[in-house]
């Protein structure tokens, strides 16, 4: 019996270019399994049945090994090749790949050893499909079993599962259907089915491009004819519009004044004129115009393309929310979240650390709140460890500093799929199964409570300076310099006669990587505690704005959460929100545009 | 669909260069007026809408081929581009170069190329910016390290594409370790660092010779006019300096030409560096300058 099920589980690989190359269609498929158990020989016999060996190759290897009197293997042949690929001869003589009659398949390099972890899951990430080894003899092993599980979780549904080594088993049915039993009664338990099970005998050319007569009973796919049963990924035009932001660009050089929330389409589609939403912030606007470089005009863009639109109404948003449309399955916006996830860090995934989660293009503080349980590969292992730690596939709840938006991923691919950053490095990765109900938390905006207050009220204090107390926030993202521009505003008030305050708040969630250059670690620390800077700077904002002054303040990178906590953290006073003008000669020196934008706007709430 | 598959290369890339802007404060590209990092340079253009909001950074040992600087000034001040050049003054001075006889082409590649590289993205040696203006070079006041570079390789120009990632750490060194790559998956790049450390960048890591030269013919991306043959039966297929990079013999005399050559097959078995002498002197020649920070 064959299964014929698909792996139910709904993730895919995106952004790998694959597609065609001088009219042949090309497959990226990835070799896995257990050490020894006969991934370099299926390659190697793969490339030799199909002819794809350049000339004289194979025959010069086996020459040597002869000469050397070592028993010849495959893997010495694929090492030659993969020497003259360090040569640098061009891709398509040297890179390894096997043509069937149907198409080009590319292997990506994944070696079994443990300790190549992060390289398989790389090659692995970019593959459409994979081949699963297991050795007849030796049975399932460890990472038979973990590189199942990962092939799972990221996202590659079309698996064919060979059991190599049958001559050593006779050719056994029994064997070959004991084993495969076993690893599907494993597999279910993370809900995945692989499509074929073939008995091989890779050495020898067993089932592996032709039907084998050493096993008549088996009636099912060889592996050649199994791959080229595989399919290509349908375009993902049908699920619903995601578009993670990755910048808001402002260039007003050479007199562009295009405002453009830019990305790449990860599934769906917009049109001009569509109405969309950006989550967590849940800010509305309308597509005003598709825009591009070099490029004919569009009305429409569809998954897989890199884009910007203009919007019909100017919001406020910034790097890291998701784009998504208004009458569409919206995404799910949460702080809580269960996810399933594998570990490659060194250090393990511990409760009471901040660690960064990276979903799309949002960038979160989060925290292992608990261990659901482990999904381990060992047999020895202990199933109920307090910390994830290296090579455990966990289920988990996860706490977040703020709300994200995000898919489960049962319901879309691109958006259900994270990497979790321990200090500087890329040490998990998952995918969210479910948003959690978020536990009852204290705000933060009544630490001013604290404070005794007087009687006498910032209206009052106003008066008596001839205004009316309120933020002016300046931002800006990259390319911009919001510090400069605001400083310059400061010292214009003050000329005018104005009671103004500068106060800066250092970089926040855009630029980390800058922050982590300068300052080590102690902001990762230190994030969670303060809520987020926007609450640093809101508390000393109030105060000063219930002295009676105007609070010039700078800040990067702060999302729409941040403003809402500032907001509630000034609350009487008002925030009006500008943005720096987007060259530095502009920001020092001639500020006299942001000077009358914001002297208009404290008009606007009547301030003299 | 033929351009399917340029098209998903472009969209990547453009991808990767967006994360890199959003995620590097002081983000360099290196061009070296070559076809690659001319084309990275037109992705940028397609990535920012027609602007180029990063440095880029070239490096002169001089010795290039005259019409490659004269075309980079062109092309600079057409784009509206910041434009900065460094190189290794002292050695040059000393005149410590294989052209003037004193060392091997591989010790100059390292005082001309990978140290004047090394010493212009940290800053420590003087950088010169074009002034748009006047179309001269200026000392240029920023002397800040980059911690992001982005560059042209492609992992078709040697080795194993599962060595390589689209952001690869640098140590302060500018050391690379390439047994310990991070992992990358689900276009999640490794983005933070560690005080002293910097990353590369490579948006063409998945593109072939073939795509290069398809895609400068799709985009009809300016590009000098070495690459042609222009009737002496030679063309350069790889640029670099004078003294060290000889011509192939080839009649394409445009870029249609060169792809339907490359198409035929031609040059499959020949390395497309096999026109740069210095690769030739030491067995692992260009890892060794890699691992040493020269692409
Ligand atoms: N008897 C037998 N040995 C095999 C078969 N396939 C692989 N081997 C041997 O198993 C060993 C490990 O194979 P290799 O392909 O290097 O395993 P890898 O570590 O998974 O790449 C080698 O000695 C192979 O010759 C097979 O079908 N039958």
């Amino acid at each position: 019996m064959e299964p014929t099920a698909r792996i139910p589980t709904p993730f895919a690989p995106t952004g790998t270019p694959g597609g065609k190359v001088d009219g042949r269609i090309r497959m990226n498929i990835v070799i896995v399994g257990h050490v020894d158990h006969g991934k370099s020989t299926v390659v190697g016999r793969l490339l030799a049945d199909t002819g794809s060996l350049p000339d004289g190759k194979l025959e010069s290897v086996r020459a040597f090994c002869e000469r050397n009197s070592r028993p010849f293997e495959y893997a010495f042949l694929l090492d030659a090749l993969k020497d003259e690929q360090a040569q640098g001869i061009t891709i398509d003589t040297a890179r390894t790949f096997f043509k069937s009659g149907k198409r080009d398949y590319i292997i990506i390099d994944a070696p079994g050893h443990i300790e190549f972890l992060k390289n398989m899951v790389t090659g692995a990430a970019r593959a459409e499909a994979a081949v699963l080894v297991i050795d007849a003899k030796e049975g399932i092993r460890e990472n038979s079993k973990r590189h199942g599980y990962l092939l799972s979780m990221l996202g590659i549904k079309q698996i064919a599962v060979v059991v190599n080594k049958m001559d050593l088993v006779d050719y056994s049915k029994e064997a070959f259907e004991d084993i495969r039993d076993e690893y599907i009664a494993f597999l279910a338990r993370i809900g995945a089915t692989p499509r074929f099970f073939i008995p091989i005998s890779a050495f020898n050319g067993e089932n592996l491009i032709a039907p084998s007569d050493k096993m008549p009973w088996f009636k099912g796919h060889n592996l050649l004819a199994a791959v080229d049963a595989f399919e290509k990924e349908p375009p993902k035009a049908n699920q619903p519009f995601r578009m993670p932001l990755q910048d808001i660009y402002k260039f007003t050089s050479l007199g562009d004044d295009r405002r453009i929330v830019s990305g790449r389409v990860e599934s769906g589609s917009a049109r001009v004129g569509d109405s969309v939403v950006f989550l967590p912030s849940g800010k509305k606007s309308k597509i005003a115009s598709i825009e591009g470089f070099h490029a004919l005009p569009r009305a429409e863009v569809g998954a897989g393309v890199s884009i910007g639109f203009t919007l019909a109404e100017q919001i406020y948003v910034g790097r890291g929310e998701l784009m998504v449309k208004a009458g569409e399955v919206q995404a799910e916006v949460s702080r809580r979240l269960r996810i399933n996830l594998f570990w490659m860090g060194k250090k393990p995934f511990n409760p009471g650390k901040t660690y960064y989660l990276k979903l799309g293009t949002a960038k979160v503080p989060c925290r292992l709140e608990k261990i659901n349980y482990l999904i381990d590969a060992s047999e020895t292992g202990d199933r109920t460890k307090s910390a994830v730690e290296r090579h455990d596939v966990a289920d988990c709840i996860i706490e977040l500093s703020k709300p994200l938006a995000f898919d489960p991923i049962a319901r879309l691919e691109s958006t259900g799929r994270f990497v979790i950053v321990d200090q500087y490095e890329i040490a998990g990765g998952g995918i969210v199964r479910e948003a959690l109900a978020e536990e009852a938390r204290a705000e933060t905006a009544d630490k001013r409570s604290l404070l005794s207050r007087s009687t006498v009220d910032s209206g009052t204090r106003g008066r008596l300076l001839n205004q009316k107390p309120a933020l002016v926030l300046i931002s800006g993202g990259p390319g911009r310099d919001p510090a400069t521009a605001a400083k310059a505003l400061e010292s214009k008030l003050i000329g005018l006669g104005r009671h103004a305050f500068y106060l800066g708040l250092e970089d926040a969630q855009e630029s980390d990587a800058h922050q982590a250059s300068e300052s080590g670690n102690a902001r990762i620390e230190s994030g969670w505690e303060t809520e987020a800077p926007a609450a640093e700077l809101g508390e000393a904002a109030s105060l000063l704005l219930d002295a009676g002054l105007l609070v010039v303040a700078s800040a990067r990178g702060l999302d729409a959460e941040d403003i809402k906590i500032l907001e509630g953290l000034v609350k009487p006073h008002a925030v009006v929100q500008l943005e720096a003008p987007a060259d530095a000669e502009e920001a020092t020196g001639t500020t006299a545009g942001l000077v009358e934008e914001a002297l208009g706007k404290l008009r606007g709430l009547g301030s003299p | 669909m033929e351009h399917d598959h340029l098209e998903q290369l472009e969209n990547q890339s453009v991808y990767i260069l967006r994360e890199a802007y959003a995620n590097f404060k002081n983000l360099a590209m290196l061009w070296s007026i070559g076809k690659d990092s001319t084309v990275l340079l037109w992705l940028a253009r397609k990535a920012f809408f027609g602007h180029v909001p990063i440095t880029l950074v070239h490096i002169d040992t001089n010795y290039k081929i005259p019409e490659m600087i004269r075309y980079r000034d062109q092309l600079a001040m057409d784009w509206h581009l910041t434009m900065v050049y460094g190189q290794n003054k002292e050695a040059l001075e000393r005149k410590e170069t294989f052209p003037d006889g004193n060392i091997t082409r591989l010790q100059c590649c390292k005082n001309l190329k990978t140290d004047a590289l090394k010493h212009t993205l940290s800053g420590e040696w003087p950088r010169y910016r074009l002034n748009l203006q006047t179309g001269k070079y200026e000392i240029d006041k920023n002397k800040d390290p980059y911690t992001g570079v982005i560059v042209g390789a492609r992992a078709d120009e040697e080795g194993s594409r599962s060595k390589e990632r689209y952001f690869s750490p640098r140590d302060k060194n500018n050391e690379w370790d390439v047994g310990d790559q991070p992992p990358e998956l689900w276009n999640q790049f490794k983005t933070d660092f560690a005080p002293g450390t910097h990353l590369r960048i490579h948006p063409l890591l998945d593109w072939t010779e073939l795509n290069i030269w398809e895609y400068i013919e799709r985009e009809n991306i300016p590009i000098t006019d070495l690459y042609f043959d222009k009737g002496t039966g030679k063309r350069y297929r790889s640029l670099g300096c004078y003294p060290c990079t000889t011509p192939v013999d080839s009649t394409s005399r445009n870029v249609a030409e060169i792809v339907a050559e490359l198409k035929t097959g031609k040059f499959a078995n020949i390395a497309e560096r096999s026109g740069r002498a210095q690769d030739k002197e030491d067995g692992g020649g260009l890892e060794t300058l890699r691992r040493d920070g020269y692409m």
